[in-house]
């Protein structure tokens, strides 16, 4: 899986070198149209994004709170298609030869074509990794597969009700980072006590060397300075993706000024992270 | 998933080890409820192993849902039938009476069953979500009877077309929350009751209202709803001293169908036809997972769903709010691929008519869902020989659906 083209472990490594945690940044493809989100994803990496993740729209997204829900509802009410998708990959990877992309999404957009033309099609657009929120372990066989023979990390979830006893399930065939879930819940929702989030890493670290990303529930660039001090990511999916909502197709700059602000709190972790570790 | 299918020695023995029937079912949920579902189904399968369990399961039934109830000879249905029908031809009609079950329909059998899980559980929280809002009145009367908090998830759009029903909830004690999301109708209500859910996992419990979902849901509502099976077996065995030759059940998610047909599985000579809600017709809006869908993943379980080529699920649209779903329970899938059950579409016009008819011949009013499969049984029973029997079951009564129907022959009440 490891190659000198994996563009996860690169940057994972580059961040963890310059003594910071990783940015990981979510919109959902499509939104609000196919045709503004060139502009929003360069946004992002404008604004100083490390990973890219980009939301595949469902009719039925269950894991998300409403501020992703909406999203995909605007994108899908716009027209948005699977070809569409993988057109938006393979444009940015032109565009950015070095940022990561991941897609996250839901099992039947994913599979509704076979797992092999849909990693077949990640691997032609220059996806890095797929996020498959209703695809757990034991059902690994739908896509795992297929996703590892095409060189494609498959990144799995652990949540809070993810205990010592199902953690090795979990991170048996789990590759690229592993993604914590802070809270137990739907997207962009409650907060995770920093605390609990702190104990949580360190339990995973303990467990696993991938790289640990924290999300769910974080908003603020504070929030993420605190969770950037114990994880090596930190994502941010709904904050954003309210911006879109609010501003539409005008959207690049205020999610670049958003970013950008989040990046800081991230860079300004450094020294210190420097000087604990000392 | 396998491109043969080898049948097992018995078609009773599903769900494999892992929940899956055939290349059906399965655990297709966010990694956040896969330990509540886990424990769920270790609490089920030692929970079926405690005869303490059952006897209270076979006590509420007898006591509180009114059990057994009775199988009914249609005679003037079948006599109606045969009128139409060539010399010697028009099998005997009878129906299984689940429509005079506490509540009015099946959909008790397995809340009961299901709260007792949940207590066994240590949860005093429940939620459900409902379409038309059957499975939330059982839900809540359950909640009632077991003194739990309860939710019940229900489209913005249901809870407005359904305002007896909701009133029903909230008498019983239950809080009714609307969902404005989506189309407004049973699916979007399951995803917010699953948002719900995977937000409050150490205190609640999820009562699914149709064997569909996340392993070990489709197994335990199916062997809760079996009741109806095994009654209905014992039944037809002392009225006529024989097995039936055709049983007819309607199929939304499919729990009272496959309530009926699973006792009988094995027995080859007992054909069986599910009926699919086909709405305004296969071409136009319907709500038939087989007939009109492909195979997908939808709410926890792989089954066939009504999508497009990207796999967004469509709108399913039924005059019966029971049966307008866009999937299926993943058994029913299974049954239709191995053809150990012959599915059959039956439009609104038809249902509307067989809705009329069974009032009027028998003195019973059906279920809109139940009027499905008295429709498809008008079609059957006249190609069948006069001593043949068929059962259909009368899933639910129709009170709830007067002022639809109404509505739908153009009369003001």
């Amino acid at each position: 899986m490891t190659s000198m083209t994996d563009r996860l472990s690169a940057r994972f490594a580059a961040c963890s070198n310059a003594g910071r945690a990783a940015l990981i940044t979510f919109v959902t493809a499509g939104d609000p149209t196919v045709a503004a989100t060139p502009a929003i994803l360069d946004a992002l990496v404008e604004g100083g994004a490390d990973v890219i993740e980009l939301g595949m729209p469902f009719t039925d997204p269950m894991a998300d709170g409403p501020a992703i829900e909406l999203a995909n509802l605007r994108s899908l009410g716009s027209g948005t298609k699977t070809k569409d998708i993988f057109a938006l990959a393979t444009a940015f990877r032109l565009r950015h030869p070095e940022t990561p992309l991941v897609l996250m999404g839901y099992a039947n957009p994913m599979l509704v074509r076979g797992s092999q033309w849909f990693a077949d099609q990640c691997r032609a657009a220059g996806v890095d990794g797929v996020i498959c929120v209703d695809v757990p372990p034991e059902e690994d066989a739908e896509i795992g597969p297929a996703l590892r023979a095409a060189g494609i990390h498959l990144i799995r979830l652990a949540t809070p009700t993810t205990d010592a006893a199902r953690l090795p399930t979990v991170l048996n065939g789990a590759s690229g980072f592993l993604y914590h879930v802070a809270v137990a819940g739907i997207t962009g929702k409650q907060q995770a006590a920093q605390a609990a989030v702190e104990q949580a890493v360190a339990k995973l670290k303990a467990a696993t060397n991938l790289p640990i990303a924290v999300g769910f529930g974080v908003r603020s660039a504070e929030q993420a300075a605190a969770i950037g001090r114990v994880a090596d990511g930190v994502v941010v999916g709904s904050a954003i993706v309210d911006i879109v909502g609010s501003h539409g197709d005008a959207a690049a700059p205020f999610v670049r000024d958003f970013v950008a602000t989040l990046r800081g709190a991230l860079n300004a972790n450094s020294p210190h992270f420097r000087e604990t570790a000392a | 998933m396998t491109d043969t299918i080898s049948l097992p020695n018995s078609l009773r023995s599903q769900p494999d080890a892992s929940g899956h029937f055939g290349a059906f079912g399965g655990r297709y949920v966010a990694e956040t409820l896969m330990p509540l579902i886990l424990e769920l189904e270790k609490v089920y399968r030692e929970a079926r192993q405690d005869p303490a369990f059952d006897a209270e399961f076979t006590q509420l039934l007898r006591s509180y849902v009114g059990r057994p109830n009775p199988l009914y000879y249609a005679g003037r249905l079948t006599e109606a039938l045969r009128a139409g029908a060539e010399p010697g031809k028009g099998a005997k009609i009878y129906l299984k009476r689940e429509e005079l079950n506490h509540t009015g329909a099946h959909k008790i059998n397995n809340c009961i069953g299901q709260a007792l899980l949940a207590r066994r559980m240590g949860k005093r929280k429940v939620i459900a979500e409902t379409g038309a809002g059957q499975h939330g009145v059982a839900t809540a009367t359950v909640a009632a009877l077991f003194g739990m908090e309860c939710k019940i998830f229900m489209g913005a759009k249901d809870v407005e077309r359904q305002k007896p029903n909701v009133f029903r909830m909230k008498l019983l004690g239950a809080e009714v929350i609307p969902v404005v999301s989506g189309s407004q109708t049973l699916k979007d209500a399951m995803n917010d009751a699953l948002r719900h859910w995977v937000s409050n996992v150490h205190d609640t419990f999820y009562i699914i209202g149709t064997a569909a979902g996340p392993h070990p849901y489709p197994e335990l509502v199916r062997d809760f709803q079996s009741i109806i099976g095994k009654e209905a077996r014992e039944q037809i065995l002392e009225i006529e001293g024989r097995l039936p030759d055709m049983l007819i059940a309607p199929v939304g998610g499919g729990s009272n169908a496959i309530g009926l047909f699973h006792p009988f599985l094995d027995d080859a000579e007992v054909k069986m036809i599910g009926v699919e809600a086909a709405g305004e017709g296969l071409a136009g809006k319907h709500a038939a997972s087989l007939a009109g869908g492909k195979s997908g993943v939808l709410h926890g379980n792989r089954t066939y769903l009504l999508q497009d080529e990207d796999g967004q699920i469509t709108e399913a649209h039924s005059i019966s709010a029971g049966l307008d779903y866009p999937g299926i329970g993943p058994e029913h899938s299974w049954l239709h691929e191995i053809g150990r059950v012959q599915y059959m579409p039956i439009t609104d016009d038809e249902a509307l008519a067989s809705f009329q008819k069974l009032s009027a011949l028998e003195g019973i009013i059906p279920a809109l869902e139940s009027a499905h499969a008295i429709a498809s049984a008008e079609k059957v029973a006249p190609t069948l020989d006069a001593d043949q029997i068929l059962i259909v079951n009368l899933s639910g009564r129709g009170d709830k659906d007067i002022f639809t129907v109404a509505s739908a022959l153009g009369v003001e009440i």
